[in-house]
């Protein structure tokens, strides 16, 4: 801006809102977490039920993270290779969990895969219990962290071409095999960066969880269901320290998302 | 080995690329397809390579049917014009690809990768990337790769549309001494006509998915068999149904009872020769191209009065 | 011409069926995944038949909680329209040290539960705010734990836009005798309309969905904070799936309109584009 003049109020404004509403709060949190002393917080985040949510969260994480990843690049390659009708349909599916509220998520996967529910009881004679257990929490993370790793992928696909795999079947290596010595190390940074952001919705998801889980302490807690159980408990040393641990993560992602916008070129 | 096309067919939807096309490629050969754009030049090579599948017609290869073959089965080598280059691999790891994958031993792919790197002279730049090469190095390079794995047929898709002129007319004069060396059949897409007729023994001229004639570079300049053969590779003027070739075009000072009176409307001076366009009486209009010596010797100049008489004329059956 | 040969060319795996292999995997586990589950919510929706949807779908604590939410989504994206439109210049065209740092904390709504969001909210502006504002369990918390999640979506819609934007055309406007507002006015906006508008839907989309942050900082009083999702949650706690699924379907409609509207915006601008 050339402008020197209108430049400041700008900014004042600017920062003082993104201050108001991102990063003094999360101080506070900082801030309130510690207010009696590291011990306390190290206790709250080191309970039992705090340390099998957190594991349990991972557990999910890597287990919905892969799924979403195998898919997210089948699904580009659909999408930016092959012509068939119902494509645009397809595109505007994959969309959809972006835009769907997770408790709707929740209800839906009941639904279905509940006791009563469309395929719940055939899946709970052959034993498998989706509801209230985690096949269940695995499902609606997947679902709502279905579109990042696809629309992460397509534009660098798309931009990647098929003319390197044309040249390696050419030189003799098999179509699979093209795909994954060549296009697959071509488009690797929109497959992280894609990675990252379904990692960070995954370990964050609260709504559809907390429906499908029954939030039974010590079982079926996720990390962020945690923090919910002990707000409700009055223990807010033990929400915000199990927030801490939460901030950190997502800082961690923040970072990695920084890094690998740059190796994009974003 | 010889590549022979039979009845070739490929639509895109509503748009023919390939129209029954036969073409025989004879072995050892360095070939051309020459046409303008959407000629169908690229589909052909490609579907002599196994990338594009003819809806109608055979390929085939040395004597065998190659036409249901997938490209990893048949043998070819192909040269991209955007060079396709393994931008995550090394120069060395380009090259050594196609023996990786044909599992040769490690010794082997090391000797192999550095003769070719020598031949096509590349050498020390075998742990560069290729984004740290320039679009030449790049094209012989991917050369280099495809030659790697021996193929008994190397197609090249318009390998030097990418490069600017001076270093396409030094990779033209390479690819030809480079034939020389290695003797594998090979074709070239190109719609640089100049390119054609400076690098390649045969000529097969398209378009709109159809070969329009084949023969060699002096063949299709001299005896064109129709008006769009003759038009695209080389320079034609017209009078009437006759088309010829400006450089037929005998100008002299004084009438001698075949020629026509015409005015030199505008000297166009193109280095060592010189273009004049001409005014006939009746208005039709002429191109007459002479060396710089002729024109001076006739002391042309705008607006002076010339008699024409073409030396050699085409005439072509509509 | 190679540009469109290239666009015609159709590349799949090159193997056999392969590629219808491809397409069913992908199809199979998004129907698995998204598409059944979804229809079973407008299947369970009429399943007590359409006199029963209705009622659940006006029954008045319903009502308020979607008008409450598509109130507060609404008045959220607009403030994100103008707040969102002065972080993205300020972030484009301003210099200041740390301004890298402040630009990767923009992403920080999409890394962060919204659970923790909430709490973090709360920790400041709640009960015993050490600053003396307290908006827990009112509407205005509403707003604000929403104006949290949906900060990234305007300011990086826009952001793009804006680098690639080149001065020259306000520099002639400037020339013209135009001050900054006109020239922002009738230059950049024009100019950033798209993209805000694509970048206000999403918010609103995103809005109208929110459950995490909201849950906490509002309080969830009913017919006064307690917003669709909230009210959707309770339904199905109380075993009232139809109930559930009938404002579920009032907030997928809404969330499906939006989306299209979007889709409607993109290719206009890709049109524009050509």
């Amino acid at each position: 801006m050339r402008n020197s003049g209108g430049r400041y109020p700008l900014r004042v404004l600017a920062l003082g809102y993104l201050g108001a509403v991102l990063l003094v709060p999360v101080g506070a949190v900082i801030w309130r977490a510690f207010g009696d002393g590291v011990a306390p917080v190290w206790q709250a985040v080191t309970t039992p039920d705090a340390l099998h949510a957190f594991w349990l969260s991972l557990l999910i994480a890597a287990i919905a993270v892969p799924l979403n990843t195998l898919f997210g690049v089948a699904c580009a390659v659909v999408l930016v290779r092959h012509r068939f009708p119902g494509r645009r349909l397809l595109d505007a599916v994959i969309d959809l969990p972006f835009a769907i509220s997770p408790v709707v998520i929740g209800l839906a996967l009941i639904l279905v895969y509940g006791q009563a529910g469309w395929m719940g009881g055939w899946l709970a004679e052959r034993g498998i219990q989706v509801i209230f257990s985690l096949p269940g929490m695995v499902m609606a993370t997947v679902f709502v962290s279905l579109p990042y790793v696809v629309r992460e992928v397509v534009p660098v696909l798309r931009e990647v071409g098929t003319e390197q795999e044309e040249a390696a079947w050419t030189l003799g290596a098999s179509p699979l095999r093209s795909f994954l010595q060549v296009t697959l190390p071509a488009i690797r940074w929109g497959v992280a960066y894609g990675v990252v952001l379904t990692t960070a919705r995954a370990l964050g998801e609260f709504g559809a969880v907390t429906i499908v889980s029954g939030r039974l302490a010590g079982q079926t807690e996720t990390l962020t269901l945690y923090v919910e159980n002990r707000f409700e408990a009055f223990d807010l040393t033990g929400a915000y320290a199990a927030s801490l641990t939460l901030a950190v993560l997502a800082l961690l992602v923040l970072l990695a998302m920084t890094r690998l916008q740059r190796k994009e070129g974003h | 080995m010889s590549i022979l096309v039979r009845h070739a067919t490929r639509r895109f939807g509503n748009f023919t690329a390939l129209d029954d096309v036969s073409v025989e490629i004879p072995s050892g050969s360095l070939t051309a397809l020459l046409g303008p754009s959407g000629s169908g030049k690229s589909t052909l090579l490609r579907v002599i390579a196994g990338l594009e599948r003819p809806d109608a017609g055979t390929v085939e290869i040395d004597g065998r049917d190659a036409t249901g073959l997938p490209p990893q089965r048949r043998g070819v080598g192909f040269v991209f014009q955007h060079y396709a280059a393994f931008k995550h691999m090394t120069v060395r790891e380009n090259v050594a690809f196609g023996l990786k994958v044909a599992r040769r031993p490690k010794a082997e792919i090391r000797a192999r990768v550095e003769e070719l790197l020598e031949l096509v002279q590349l050498p020390g730049l075998a742990e560069r990337y290729p984004s740290q090469l320039s679009g030449g190095q790049r094209q012989r390079m991917a050369l280099a790769r495809s030659l790697a794995v021996q193929p008994s047929v190397l197609l090249l898709d318009e390998p030097f549309g990418a490069l600017d002129a001076r270093v396409r007319k030094e990779l033209r004069a390479w690819l030809r001494h480079l034939h020389d060396e290695v003797h594998v059949t090979t074709v070239f897409v190109t719609h640089d006509q100049e390119e054609a007729m400076e690098v390649a023994d045969r000529i097969v001229v398209m378009n709109h998915g159809q070969v329009e004639q084949v023969g060699g570079p002096r063949d299709l300049y001299e005896h064109p068999e129709n008006a769009f053969v003759m038009g695209f590779v080389g320079p034609v003027t017209r009078l009437g149904e006759l088309f010829i070739r400006p450089h037929d075009v005998e100008l002299r000072l004084e009438p001698n009872g075949t020629t026509s009176e015409a005015m030199v409307e505008r000297l166009v001076h193109l280095g060592f020769e010189v273009r004049a366009d001409l005014v006939l009486h009746d208005g039709q209009r002429l191109q007459a191209q002479l060396s710089r010596e002729e024109a001076e010797a006739l002391e042309l100049h705008q607006g002076q009065i010339v008699f024409v008489r073409p030396s050699r004329t085409r005439q072509f059956a509509s | 011409m190679a540009a469109s040969a290239v666009s015609r060319r159709r590349v799949g795996l090159g193997v056999r069926g392969g590629d219808a292999l491809l397409r069913g995997t992908v199809t199979l586990y998004l129907s698995l995944i998204v598409v059944l589950p979804l229809t079973a919510v407008v299947w369970r929706s009429s399943q007590d038949g359409w006199a029963a949807f209705w009622r659940a779908a006006t029954q008045p604590q319903a009502v308020a909680a979607l008008r409450l939410t598509f109130t507060v989504a609404l008045v959220v994206a607009a403030v994100n329209v103008v707040m969102g439109t002065v972080i993205a210049w300020v972030l484009v065209r301003d210099e200041f040290p740390g301004k890298r740092v402040v630009n990767s904390l923009i992403d920080l709504p999409f890394a962060l539960p919204t659970i923790v969001a909430g709490i973090t909210l709360l920790a400041l502006y709640g009960n015993s705010s050490p600053v003396g504002i307290n908006i827990g369990y009112t509407r205005p918390g509403v707003v604000l734990a929403l104006a949290f999640v949906t900060l990234p979506f305007v300011v990086r819609s826009v952001q793009p836009v804006l680098m690639t934007m080149e001065p020259d055309m306000e520099e002639a406007a400037r020339c013209l005798g135009a001050g900054p507002v006109t020239s922002f006015r009738r230059i950049v906006l024009p100019t950033i309309a798209p993209a805000l508008l694509a970048g206000a839907a999403l918010a609103f989309a995103r809005a109208v969905g929110e459950f995490g942050s909201v849950v906490i900082l509002s309080g969830n009083i009913p017919y006064r904070t307690e917003v669709a999702s909230v009210h959707v949650f309770s339904l199905v706690e109380n075993d009232d799936t139809g109930g559930a699924a009938a404002v579920s379907v009032v907030l997928l409609a809404a969330s499906v309109l939006v989306l299209a509207g979007l889709n409607l915006i993109q290719r206009r601008r890709t049109r524009h584009a050509e």
